[in-house]
């Protein structure tokens, strides 16, 4: 507290004393040596992912040591016997659709739930619900997969668009909380306003307040996205046909079909990881932006 | 003007928000809230997943805390759950700390950090079981490093080293973007202001870093040590459980139990103990977390 107080008064004074700036450290200078050791931490992040491009386009004989070399010719033929091997379009869609609509999805319904009860928070039942939804967040999935899966099963929903559904349910404990908190900043003036012009509470959510949660519908998204893409353990369990594999699952199923053969293993890896490394190339500033926004609400 | 405006929709709601949590909430019950209940009232049976069940009382949790299996997956989960936790959020703060100070390329390296958590856990578990597999080893053959050319997998005592290697790489990804956020809510002027009072480094990150992202440390180690506790695809690319049991982590043990072994109800009796044992860190940890936030 007292330290607290001792800067602020050094700020004002500090302020009072601009021309005097050449005794503070340069704000602009930069340090070289903590570049070059964040430098050289980043490798972490790399070498993982050169082992896995070079391995990609080695032949089975190539391999040996310490497998960093780089191959000979590239073997391109890999990609192709991997494609082939796990059904690689197959998985890519499956995976892509599941992703698609989990995100549009969550994005279009958790937002609604979460206006409902963001304006409602003084009534004991929507209280109530918002508790119980972020409750769930402390329940581990280990509990809910074994009876889940035998609901899902007998509803017929162990495919793509119980999967979808899945997502949707799950992360609205997650999606709640966040959208809560950012509907609750946005001031009733607006909401107020279109009620008085005669706008019914659905058409003041759709074309009031949801225009306005374009930030935390990017965060929510991003989240979802990243989510339902990378998981394993919802497919594994809830998927019955292999049809419906999606790409992290191919990548368990095809392990041991891929033994015998790593090139081949780290093609299908690579092919795996791709899509989304490369929608990440592009929109890395907006990702990144969009979960910092979501840890400050 | 507005009181009467104000006033109306609080004394009668429209129904359009009954109806907008209504399938949700309905969607909630049945996939969430009555698999828990399920869940609970099969781990009162020795249902196997298949066939006739009868009830058996509480036989399943008094056999569960004689069964060694089960011990040993809790053993190495907590084990693996601290150590992992301690670790990447002191890499992350790090981490974040350089990356929040006067470097050159702040953005990029910002991306770069974040890659892991855009990568399936599940497929870059399978590149490290090879690295450490084969790469690891013969580099250490060829460098004279005795103690590591057999693969750490592959020992009982040490495979968990690669589960927290392989865990702690990706989740520091998404740490070290929570610690920034954090980070950056930190006026730059108190630091000048504490470096012309003459404190050290160290000072200042004890009395005026580490206090102010207080709420992002309690967020991130909760969060943090919650997901390890669950830790499965990182088992599952790495180790699958092995040698022998000795990576077998809860969600693995459930996992394998309850769908492959006939043991749905006395796993379900597993989850359910699993459920209050996180529920109870979880709490633990927040209010522990929180009093030291406020005593600052």
């Amino acid at each position: 507290m007292t330290a607290t107080a001792q800067s602020s008064e050094r700020r004002v004074l500090n302020d009072g004393g601009r021309d005097h700036s050449a005794h503070r450290p340069d704000r602009r200078q930069i340090n070289w040596w903590l570049t070059a050791l964040v430098a050289v931490l980043s490798l972490t992040i790399f070498i993982p992912l050169y082992f896995t491009v070079v391995t990609a386009l080695k032949t089975p004989d190539e391999l040996g040591g310490s497998g960093f070399g780089l191959p000979g010719a590239p073997a391109w033929g890999n990609f192709a016997e991997a494609w082939t091997l796990t059904d690689f379009p197959r998985a890519l869609l499956n995976s892509a659709m599941i992703t698609v609509g989990a995100v549009l999805l969550t994005l279009l319904t958790n937002s609604m739930v979460a206006y409902a009860i963001a304006r409602n928070m003084h009534r004991k039942l929507f209280k109530g619900l918002y508790f119980y939804f972020i409750a769930a967040l402390f329940v581990p999935f280990p509990i809910i997969m074994l009876p889940v899966v035998k609901e899902t099963a007998l509803f017929g929903l162990d495919n793509q668009l119980g999967l979808i559904l899945l997502y949707t349910v799950y992360g609205l404990s997650f999606n709640i909380f966040v959208y809560v908190a950012y509907i609750r900043s946005i001031p009733m003036e607006l909401e107020e306003a279109a009620i008085t012009d005669g706008a019914s509470t659905w058409t003041v959510f759709w074309k009031v307040i949801f225009p306005l949660l374009g930030p935390m519908n990017a965060t929510v998204g991003i989240l979802t996205c990243l989510w339902a893409w990378n998981d394993f353990m919802l497919p594994l369990v809830i998927l019955s046909d292999p049809s419906a594999q999606t790409l992290p699952l191919a990548q368990f199923i095809f392990q041991g079909q891929f033994n015998t053969n790593y090139p081949v293993a780290f093609a299908s890896y690579l092919m795996a990881m791709a899509p989304l490394l490369l929608v990440y190339l592009f929109a890395q500033r907006w990702v990144i932006s969009g979960v910092m926004r979501g840890s400050t609400k | 003007m507005s009181v009467p405006t104000l006033a109306r929709p609080a004394k009668k709601l429209p129904r359009a928000f009954y109806l907008m949590v209504l399938p949700a909430f309905a969607l909630f019950l049945v996939f969430h809230t009555v698999p828990v209940l399920t869940g609970i009232y099969y781990s009162f049976t020795n249902y196997a997943g298949y066939g006739e069940w009868s009830f058996i009382g509480l036989s399943n949790y008094i056999n569960l805390f004689r069964d060694e299996r089960i011990l040993n997956a809790y053993g190495f989960t907590f084990l693996f759950a601290i150590v992992s936790t301690i670790a990447v959020n002191i890499i992350a703060l790090s981490v974040a700390m350089a990356l929040n100070s006067r470097i050159k390329f702040k953005t990029g390296f910002r991306g770069i950090f974040f890659i892991p958590n855009i990568l399936s856990i599940l497929i870059v578990g399978y590149v490290f079981n090879y690295l450490f597999s084969n790469s690891v080893p013969a580099i250490a053959e060829a460098l004279g490093i005795n103690a590591l050319t057999s693969s750490i997998l592959a020992g009982e005592d040490t495979a968990w080293i690669g589960v927290v290697i392989l865990s702690v790489w990706q989740a520091a990804a998404f740490n070290i973007i929570i610690y920034l956020a954090g980070l950056q809510t930190i006026p730059g002027e108190l630091y000048e202001a504490a470096s012309l009072d003459g404190a050290s480094a160290w000072k200042q990150f004890s009395t005026i870093t580490f206090p102010l992202i207080g709420a992002f440390f309690t967020i991130n180690m909760v969060l943090s040590l919650k997901n390890f506790l669950q830790v499965f695809d990182q088992i599952i690319s790495l180790t699958g459980g092995g040698p022998g049991t000795s990576t077998e982590s809860i969600s693995v043990l459930i996992y394998r139990g309850g769908f492959q072994g006939g043991e749905y109800g006395y796993q379900t009796a597993n989850a359910v103990i699993y459920l209050f044992v996180i529920i109870a860190i979880s709490f633990i940890q927040l209010r522990i977390l929180q009093r030291r936030e406020a005593s600052f």
